[in-house]
């Protein structure tokens, strides 16, 4: 952090700049967790039933939104899904783990009742289209992260 | 309502890309002192005052930390309230409905210039599955207007129209920051942030503060000789998880429309309400959020922007002030709404006045893909 002052359309105006650094924990939950290890050790996409209005959630959720009943029967769901919507972002920020242009997207994978939000790649943004059937891919090192998925590509 | 909550009078500062020269408390105290001007009240007239802002845009991370003394909080009672001060306008006339507090001051305020937007959006979603893969309030709306877009076939062109239609709506409007005379063709030539949204499909970042005055039913009318009443008003949110609802349909919009149109008495909103002051923080918006209101059926927003319904003069004239995309920041521009709905209810619009406006509605958003939708509806008589 530091200050300085600077001039502003003839003002001079004393100015702080902070970052705000705070390690801190956040924790996934028992369910959570469990869908990010299955990523990890098993390169298994996995969800949760409701027992109530049979919908799949997928990533895997405690709760379901619309009936409120506590979710524990788990599915494994396909890892090839359908392209539900999808974005060429070519801003950067610091957190986007690869270079923009990076490519958004929404899939409802095979066996799922939600979407499924992550990255597209090795695809043509120009190819890219709402209903194309796309794969996951995984990283050889895994480390149970959302990232553990690299994208998600074209079935060819 | 059993008894009726009157706003009083409402204060706004320019709207500015950087308000450097003050801070934060200044800010407020440019759009408070306009409402005690324009009441004759003191601060010691005030029985309580809600503040919104963002823990993450304000005091980094405390909201409303530095702002006590000029709401009139020192050694008084303050509420905050977070995401839009739409929702401070409602807690307020929630503190006078109790009877608990009679009058009550509100103010909303937020300086974007002062920390890197991407970022404090990122913050907003949920760790494990969606923050680390970078996403923003620009990219995940990128796919909701795509996802809406091919839906309901709403074109680019359509959006455009959005953006040319306010930031010209903007020019009637001395506080707005970018009036603009645009064509379709400089909109979809802009720089494209994230497709299908474009530099100008989207609001430009933004300092400003909103006040407001409100109180009971006979204590607004002896203040003041030109009350606005809130008729209904309601909020609803959107789950968390973007994949967890189709992006296309706004169904918590629809539902806080509802319950707000039937406190109000509305049961046809586009022959009843005479003007609209939406939140659109990108063109698309104004189009899905129409729908949402239910001005029209889903997916046929695109129609009402090309058949002229919502410019000025049309039969419902939608952000005369120029909307959120001419420039106002998060956590005000709900508020704002509200506020524009207030001038043209009595009369002050002047060069962007809808002649006669009797019931007006004002919309907020916050969040992720409109995630949490406010309305209010407000009337003069």
């Amino acid at each position: 952090m530091s200050t300085v002052t600077e001039k502003l359309e003839g003002m001079d105006v004393w100015l702080y700049h902070g970052q705000i650094y705070i390690p801190n924990t956040y924790s996934a939950g028992a369910v959570g967790s469990k869908f990010l290890i299955e990523l990890r050790d098993r390169k298994r996409i996995v969800g949760t039933r409701c027992p109530t209005c049979n919908r799949v959630y997928v990533p895997a959720r405690s709760i379901c939104k619309d009936c409120y009943s506590q979710l524990d029967e788990w599915v494994e769901v396909s890892n090839k899904g359908t392209l539900l919507t999808y974005t060429v972002c070519n801003q950067q920020n610091a957190i986007q783990p690869v270079e923009a242009p990076i490519v958004y997207g929404i899939i409802q994978l095979d066996g799922a009742d939600t979407g499924f939000v992550h990255l597209l790649g090795e695809v043509d943004p120009e190819q890219l289209k709402v209903g194309m059937r796309v794969q996951a891919v995984f990283k050889k090192e895994r480390e149970a992260s959302i990232l553990d998925i690299k994208y998600f590509k074209p079935l060819v | 309502m059993t008894e009726r909550v009157g706003i009083l009078a409402v204060g706004q500062t320019k709207y500015c890309p950087n308000r450097a020269d003050v801070s934060e408390e200044e800010l407020a105290y440019e759009a408070i002192k306009q409402v005690l001007e324009a009441t004759g009240l003191t601060l010691s007239d005030i029985d309580s005052a809600v503040t919104c802002s963002q823990d993450f845009w304000d005091g980094r991370t405390i909201s409303s930390m530095n702002i006590q003394h000029v709401v009139g909080a020192h050694l008084s009672h303050e509420d905050k309230v977070t995401e839009d001060g739409i929702n401070a306008v409602y807690c307020a006339m929630g503190q006078i409905l109790s009877g608990h507090q009679d009058i009550v001051l509100v103010v909303a305020h937020t300086k974007e210039s002062q920390a890197e937007k991407s970022l404090i959006e990122n913050a907003a979603f949920d760790p494990a599955l969606m923050r680390q893969l970078g996403l923003d309030f620009t990219s995940a709306a990128a796919m909701q207007a795509k996802r809406y877009m091919y839906k309901y076939g709403i074109t680019s062109e359509q959006c455009a129209k959005v953006a040319v239609k306010n930031r010209a709506n903007a020019k009637n409007n001395p506080l707005a920051q970018e009036p603009m005379d645009i064509t379709i063709e400089d909109v979809l030539s802009s720089k494209m942030l994230s497709s299908p949204i474009r530099l100008l499909d989207a609001k430009p970042t933004s300092d400003g503060a909103c006040a407001m005055i409100l109180a009971p039913e006979a204590k607004a009318k002896k203040i003041t000789r030109k009350p606005v009443w809130i008729l209904g008003a309601s909020n609803c949110y959107e789950t968390h998880y973007l994949g967890d609802r189709d992006l296309a349909d706004c169904d918590a919009l629809t539902k806080a429309a509802q319950k707000a149109y039937s406190m109000a008495g509305i049961k046809n909103p586009l022959r009843q309400i005479d003007v609209a002051e939406i939140s659109e923080e990108y063109t698309y918006q104004e189009l899905l959020w129409m729908e949402g209101l239910g001005f029209c059926n889903r997916g046929e927003a695109g129609k009402l922007i090309d058949r002229g319904v919502t410019k000025m003069g049309g039969k419902l004239p939608v952000n005369p002030s120029g909307g959120v995309l001419s420039g106002n920041p998060t956590g005000v521009a709900g508020m704002t709404r509200v506020a524009e709905a207030v001038l043209q209810l009595r009369g002050e619009g002047s060069d962007r006045q809808v002649e006669g406006a009797q019931v007006a509605l004002a919309h907020g958003v916050t969040g992720i893909c409109g995630q949490l939708q406010a309305v209010m509806i407000l009337g003069n008589s």
